[in-house]
């Protein structure tokens, strides 16, 4: 659980994205099958797993990001000299704006056939969606778009879980090969039944493999964990310290805030997902752009105001900060103190503009008016304190 | 009138002992809310602030005539607190809590629509539902609300519904009941539920509906507005300019594959006939030129 908010009109949790090695490592338990391997970071360890594990081996690059194939970041390697080299080149490619820190050296399986397996929750239907495609290796969502008769779906109630029927549905409705059925059948359950205890959002093996002497084969695994879930889930904990994430992403997460970082100039602090999303989309409109979304969450105090304005004032790129409260379970004269506070703490550099509404907002607005502070000014409504801001980032660009 | 709670609404408080609970349970019943109950295992007989806590939902229910409960558990709590209240026979069920694993949520929501047809289930992760003057069963801030109608508001997020309630009362016009639906994958109640009853609501006029990227809720529910509800409908949605892949705070708030973006729910809207605020500010504006003069003196 985050350390702030707890009630509704906070934001809620990010997902657990984890990377292949980490998904198959928990398939695995589940008794899925999958290739031998090891995770290294360095060329040297490469190379000693790949002797272990034994000639031809594959070398992947451990990225949250789809397309890693056509990037070079998947490589054949028969020898050890082939796999000092492709991972040296791996190790430090940057993959869409991904860099590989982690290479997971795999014995190499012989393929005759791809396929396509996953377990999500279907939002619409209110029910566990699973899909299974004979068209596997390739993008699904392509599949969807060019071909989706290829695509077999089923809905499993989540109150009464897989049943063999559904698994036969999926087998038979994506026309696998009859040497693959009953090994498929096998592995949609083991997925299921890891879909469902491990909290996961997302189970999907793209591609899972029928190798030429008859068995069904997990190459690859994406696993993304649910974080709501994680404190009846220890080992989140460390599965997610290893995830690459921005590091203004890192140091708001450890201090319980929800953060996404973005690429524009005007920081914005909320409460409320709607409210900052929004908040996003005007600072937009009035010719400005954002350089983050920050939800404080429900009910947030003091301190966590104060430091979201110390990530905030943190990142070099922001030129001014818009801070956009409208309490209903927060209270405004907190959300006050807790920005006189950060002042008090920070060197705040640039110009911040608060606009508070809601629970207690006459007496933060004062509160505020009592202890004038250079740069920090309020503003009436949501759009005059965005057109400010966004004013404000651009005097202090030409600065 | 108003739709799913009104003055003779009765409330068990599910946490009322707890912080947050006892809090906006006070606040509640300062606004007018029929508070009759709290519910704190362990903690029957005592009171807090003359309202009468017991161990059990059922029990709360039998003593107090309670016929709705708020749920302010924490999440990892939530699912028994739902399955208790929805078993003990009330017919509204706010769950404000958020965090809760989207498991438990599925399986819950599911359990309650099939057993308890009748049973009305807000939420999780949201801030609740007010009728002004009436009830108010949750989080929002009683104060900005206006009684009297004419506008039904529905919608997916907590601040910006008070962003919106607050615009609407600026200009004089009151709403019949506002609902947070809260902004999970798979809420309880959603767009269509809460429009079909403003539909059927005398005195609500127009609707306010106000979504968010993610998910085809808001789409779903253009197309049932296109053919169900006559009553002029203005919508928002918020996340214009989110990134793909990212969620926005709320889990239900991810742009995945390319679906879910907001110009498609707004062309979806509009195609429907709905009125497409521009940002949260213009939602009264808009509001006012769908209702036409008579909304606006």
């Amino acid at each position: 659980m985050r350390g702030v908010g707890g009630y509704g009109e906070g934001g809620g949790e990010d997902q657990v994205d984890l990377f292949e090695y980490q998904g198959k490592q928990l398939l695995a338990r589940f008794g899925v099958p999958v290739s031998a391997g090891e995770a290294v970071e360095t060329v040297d360890d490469a190379v000693a797993a790949a002797e272990r594990l034994g000639f031809p081996v594959v070398v992947k690059a451990q990225v949250q990001v789809g397309g890693r194939g056509k990037a070079g970041g998947i490589k054949l390697a028969d020898s050890g000299d082939q796999t000092r080299q492709h991972a040296s080149n791996i190790l430090g490619m940057d993959i869409k704006g991904h860099v590989v820190r982690t290479v997971w050296i795999e014995k190499a399986s012989d393929i005759s056939e791809e396929y396509y397996a996953s377990f999500t929750l279907d939002r619409a239907a209110k029910k566990h969606l699973g899909m299974m495609s004979a068209k596997g290796g390739v993008d699904i969502e392509q599949v969807a778009e060019e071909d989706p008769a290829a695509i077999a779906r089923v809905h499993i109630d989540p109150l009464v879980g897989i049943e063999d029927y559904h698994a036969r549905q999926l087998v038979f409705g994506a026309r696998l090969n009859p040497a693959a059925r009953s090994g498929a059948i096998t592995i949609l359950k083991q997925l299921y039944k890891a879909f469902v205890e491990l909290d996961a959002d997302l189970v999907e093996i793209n591609p899972l493999i029928l190798t030429p002497d008859g068995r069904v084969h997990a190459l690859d695994a994406k696993v993304s964990l649910d974080d709501n879930a994680a404190f009846r889930h220890p080992e989140f904990e460390a599965l997610r310290s290893l995830s690459s994430l921005d590091p203004r992403e890192r140091a708001a997460r450890e201090r319980g805030l929800n953060y996404i970082g973005l690429d524009g100039e005007v920081g914005i602090i909320g409460n409320g997902a709607g409210l900052v999303m929004s908040t996003l989309d005007v600072v937009n409109q009035a010719g400005g752009k954002a350089a983050n979304f920050l939800d404080v969450g429900g009910g947030a105090g003091a301190k966590t105001i104060a430091n979201a304005l110390e990530v905030i004032t943190a990142d070099p790129k922001v030129r001014s900060v818009l801070i956009n409260i409208f309490g209903g379970i927060t209270r405004c004269d907190l959300v006050a103190q807790g920005i006189l506070d950060g002042f008090g703490t920070i060197d705040v550099k640039v110009p911040v503009v608060v606009r508070l509404d809601g629970t207690s907002a006459e007496e933060g607005r004062a509160i505020l008016a009592a202890s004038p502070r250079d740069g920090l000014m309020s503003a009436a409504t949501m759009l005059e304190a965005a057109a400010r801001a966004v004013e404000l980032a651009k005097s202090g660009q030409e600065a | 009138m108003a739709i799913i709670i009104d003055e003779n609404t009765r409330v068990v408080v599910q946490g009322l002992t707890g912080r947050e609970g006892r809090f906006h349970a006070l606040r509640n019943r300062e606004y007018g809310t029929k508070v009759v109950a709290g519910v704190t295992p362990g903690k029957g007989g005592a009171d807090v602030e003359g309202i009468p806590v017991f161990d059990t939902v059922v029990d709360a229910v039998e003593a107090t005539g309670a016929n709705a409960s708020i749920i302010f558990v924490p999440a990892r709590f939530a699912g028994d607190a739902v399955y208790e209240a929805a078993d003990s026979g009330v017919s509204v069920i706010v769950c404000i809590t958020e965090g809760v694993p989207a498991h438990d949520e599925a399986r819950f929501v599911n359990y309650v629509q099939r057993a308890y047809p009748d049973t009305v289930l807000i939420g999780p992760n949201c801030p609740g539902l007010i009728s002004p003057g009436k009830s108010n069963i949750g989080i929002m801030p009683g104060e900005i609300t206006l009684p009297g109608g004419p506008v039904g508001l529905v919608s997916r997020s907590g601040t910006l519904t008070y962003q919106a309630v607050h615009e609407l009362t600026q200009r004089g016009i009151g709403q019949t009941t506002c609902v947070g639906i809260g902004g999970d994958p798979v809420p309880g109640t959603g767009f269509i539920d809460c429009l079909s009853r403003f539909e059927a609501d005398p005195d609500t006029k127009a609707c306010v509906m106000i979504g968010e990227i993610g998910g085809s809720d808001e789409e779903t529910a253009a197309e049932y507005v296109r053919q169900h509800v006559k009553k002029p409908v203005v919508a928002f949605i918020a996340g214009q300019t989110a990134p793909p892949g990212r969620r926005m705070g709320h889990a239900g708030a991810i742009i995945s594959g390319g679906k879910g973006t907001a110009a498609e729910k707004i062309a979806a809207l509009e195609k429907a006939g709905i009125r497409v605020a521009k940002s949260p500010a213009d939602i009264g504006e808009t509001l006012a030129v769908a209702l036409g003069a008579s909304a606006t003196a």
